[in-house]
């Protein structure tokens, strides 16, 4: 993709083929086993059975940042795992992109106050694209986490030249309808 | 006369070098962040030298700046596998500082919601286990039963993992209505699944061949290392005397005393000819056995619960008294400590908290049991002892 | 075996280098000082009687109230505290040692308080020391290599301590 990136004016040949290959990549995202704590226990929930990520095309959990596109970073990061954390996202080729899963990546979490070594977020060490709060947050609210870096990748426009970038719009927000007879839209 | 050579032989000066690998904090099997500096030769192993601290979330720091009752959700997250018997740990430490007395029916919902996070513990650790030597199906299914367990618990607390709902004075709430029902289909669910895992790994002879006699523990070796739980079970021998080494039996706390279960010590008769006590596939099985043991416990407990005096949670003193209170449990990983020192000047926060975990003291052993095997068996080794990162470093 | 009795066996064997005793806490334990300390524990372990060989624990703990205004009132004088929790496996019964150092060395600050290691009796005293060296700043003499275990290598101070202040920030990542 280096030597196509940004070489094409903006047309209608250039736009199916973004699409094509957007559509392409945000369904096989393979997310980097960067498990490290109590959200790592959520993530594995999430990769199992009953909430299969594999159906989003993200089951195939690459042990290798050199493999892997999504970096979902889970549990608490400290300063002594800090430059192990940078360093794995440095090692993963573009374009990637990283979930900060749970309250200890979003902003310290329980540990903010008294926490002398836990890094205040995990924001402060490596770009992150979307953030899933929560205590563990629920395998469904990852869920929702990928696709919301899945209408990111939808919103990506590396072929043509000059592009404005736009905000990715929500879709499949996981809003559903109720059913008629409780009152919902029909 | 034989002082030529015999020219069939070649030899070829050939020198080795030992290699350091590190088996680094982010690894499919470390079951966290474990670092493993490996020094081999070739294949072999001569030394293995753990490195912790990443996941230190500065637990007793916190402690002696929150009140007891704000320091339960931190114990969850310190086995967040097993966070009921966490929090069941450092409650039974201020309540016996506080010298408490727990009504019987607290008791009761303490044994069978701890029971049950035993029960949940032991799959993930079997599941992971099957998913270190290279098996995804055990992996699966025990998610599966989990997932129900996590919707027990969900019912009666609100979190899929970290609970905060064994707390000081008793449980945080009573249990809903209908949830016997519901726990008691779910033991007559589980019972015949656990011949599934047996069929999948215990007597799967792939598995055999990589966890029978690899990291066998001699049973002085873990006393003097402090171990605890299955990881000291695997290495006992009922026939030559040793005790039922289990805490729920030898210092019965919440009303253990009064169930009716058996502590998991080998031998065994249904062991394969390849295995020796105190190897992996041991300890292993010592997990699988106390699945059982806890249904048994658990249908105790409902079957008690009808019937028990008191109400769920007593009611708590006002700030903690002076003096110092060290109780430890029977979590799923072995013992489990809990230090709480009050303060002289009438105060809710403690002076200091310190969580003494099992895996810690089994992790010490990592160096011993994994000198002179392959780097293959590193997973076998790491995955039987059965550590959970939060624990060791708090 | 009864704690009075583990106790009353001590005294005979050692006398006044028990410095004191306490029966009434809810975990009853002896205060012995840092010189002797090797020598009773190797007596807990290798009597018959008493038979500790688990070392489950070992806590340093900081008597320091670091608000002047309310150290009047703590109840204290500012020392340390290195606690040993001992299980026997034979006689299942449980003891507690304690060591009482002062917070800093001679009284210079900086300088960590120093106690002999049990790490020759017991294989688990080597990481316990570690860690008690590393998160409350004691000193065991004769550790085999005594190290930061959970903290980075290059971490300064001693975080349990109740004087410590939160570092502002660590290799470039802010800390508050």
């Amino acid at each position: 993709m280096g030597w196509l990136e940004g070489r094409f004016e903006e047309s209608v040949i250039t736009t199916s083929l973004e699409q094509a290959i957007n559509w392409a990549r945000q369904s096989s995202m393979w997310p980097m086993t960067f498990g490290l704590a109590c959200c790592a226990i959520e993530m594995m929930a999430t990769g199992a059975s009953r909430f299969d990520i594999d159906r989003f095309g993200a089951g195939a959990f690459r042990a290798t940042p050199r493999q892997a596109d999504l970096m979902i970073v889970a549990g608490t990061v400290n300063y002594k795992m800090a430059s192990r954390v940078r360093r794995l996202y440095n090692q993963m080729p573009d374009p990637k992109f990283v979930i900060a899963m749970g309250a200890c990546t979003c902003g310290g979490g329980p540990y903010y106050k008294y926490g002398y070594n836990v890094v205040k977020g995990v924001d402060l060490v490596v770009p992150v694209d979307v953030y899933v709060p929560g205590c563990p947050p629920r395998p469904e609210a990852l869920l929702e986490g990928l696709m919301r870096i899945q209408d990111k990748v939808r919103g990506m426009k590396d072929l043509t030249k000059n592009q404005q970038t736009d905000l990715p719009i929500p879709s499949r927000t996981g809003y559903t309808l109720l059913p008629a007879e409780l009152g919902g839209a029909v | 006369m034989a002082t030529v050579a015999d020219p069939t032989i070649v030899e070829f000066d050939v020198r080795t070098d030992e290699m350091l690998v590190n088996m680094g904090p982010q690894h499919p099997s470390t079951h966290g962040v474990l670092r493993l500096v490996l020094r081999t030769d070739g294949e072999v192993i001569s030394e293995a030298v753990p490195h912790m601290g990443y996941l230190h979330r500065c637990a007793e720091k916190i402690g002696e700046n929150v009140t007891a009752i704000q320091f339960i959700p931190y114990t969850d997250r310190m086995d967040y596998l097993a966070a009921m018997n966490m929090n069941l740990g450092y409650a039974l430490a201020v309540e016996k500082l506080c010298g408490m007395e727990i009504p019987e029916k607290a008791q009761v919902i303490r044994v069978i919601i701890a029971e049950l996070n035993r029960i949940a513990s032991h799959l993930v650790g079997m599941g992971t286990y099957g998913l270190d030597l290279g098996t995804f199906s055990p992996f699966l299914y025990a998610f599966r039963e989990r997932e129900m367990i996590l919707d027990l618990f969900e019912e009666v607390c609100g979190a899929r993992l970290t609970y905060s709902y064994i707390t000081i004075g008793g449980v945080h709430d009573d249990l809903p209505s209908g949830w016997t029902q519901r726990l008691q289909e779910f033991l007559d669910y589980l019972k015949p699944r656990i011949e599934e895992y047996h069929t999948l790994l215990t007597r799967n002879h792939i598995f055999v061949s990589r966890t029978a006699k690899i990291g066998i523990l001699p049973k002085h070796l873990a006393i003097s290392h402090a171990c605890s739980g299955p990881m000291l079970r695997g290495s006992l021998n009922r026939t030559s005397g040793d005790p039922d080494w289990d805490l729920r039996k030898i210092e019965p706390y919440s009303g253990y005393g009064a169930y009716d279960f058996r502590a998991i010590v080998p031998p065994f008769p249904e062991a394969p000819p390849e295995s020796v006590i105190g190897d992996c596939w041991h300890r292993f099985y010592v997990r699988m056995l106390e699945v059982i043991e806890s249904i048994k416990l658990c249908e105790q407990g409902l079957k008690r619960y009808p019937t028990a005096q008191g109400t769920h949670r007593a009611d708590l003193p006002k700030h903690l008294p002076a003096g110092e209170a060290y109780v430890e449990t029977e979590c799923p990983r072995g013992q489990m400590g809990f230090y709480v020192v009050g303060r002289p000047s009438k105060d809710s926060v403690p002076l200091r908290v310190r969580a003494k975990s099992s895996s810690f003291c089994n992790l010490s052993l990592c160096d011993e049991l994994c000198r002179g095997c392959l780097i293959a068996d590193i997973p076998a080794i790491v995955g039987s002892i059965d550590i959970v990162m939060g624990e060791i470093d708090r | 075996m009864t704690s009075a009795e583990i106790i009353s066996i001590l005294d005979q064997k050692f006398g006044d280098r028990i410095k004191a005793k306490n029966l009434e806490a809810k975990d009853p334990f002896v205060v012995v000082t840092p010189t002797d300390l090797v020598e009773i524990c190797r007596y807990l372990r290798d009597d018959a009687r008493l038979g500790f060989d688990m070392l489950n624990c070992v806590s340093g703990v900081d008597y320091l109230e670091p608000d002047p205004k309310k150290a009047a009132k703590a109840g204290f004088d500012p020392h340390m505290e290195v606690v040993y929790h001992f299980q026997s496996f034979r006689n299942k019964h449980r003891f507690v040692v304690k060591v009482i150092l002062p917070r800093w060395k001679d009284d210079k600050a900086g300088e960590l308080p120093e106690v002999p290691s049990l790490a020759s009796l017991f294989n688990i005293a080597n990481w316990h020391e570690r860690e008690v060296y590393d998160l409350t700043g004691v000193w065991f003499t004769g550790h085999p290599d005594l190290t930061r275990i959970l903290l980075s290598d290059d971490w300064v101070g001693h975080p349990l301590r109740k004087d410590y202040e939160f570092p502002l920030e660590y290799h470039g990542i802010r800390g508050r």
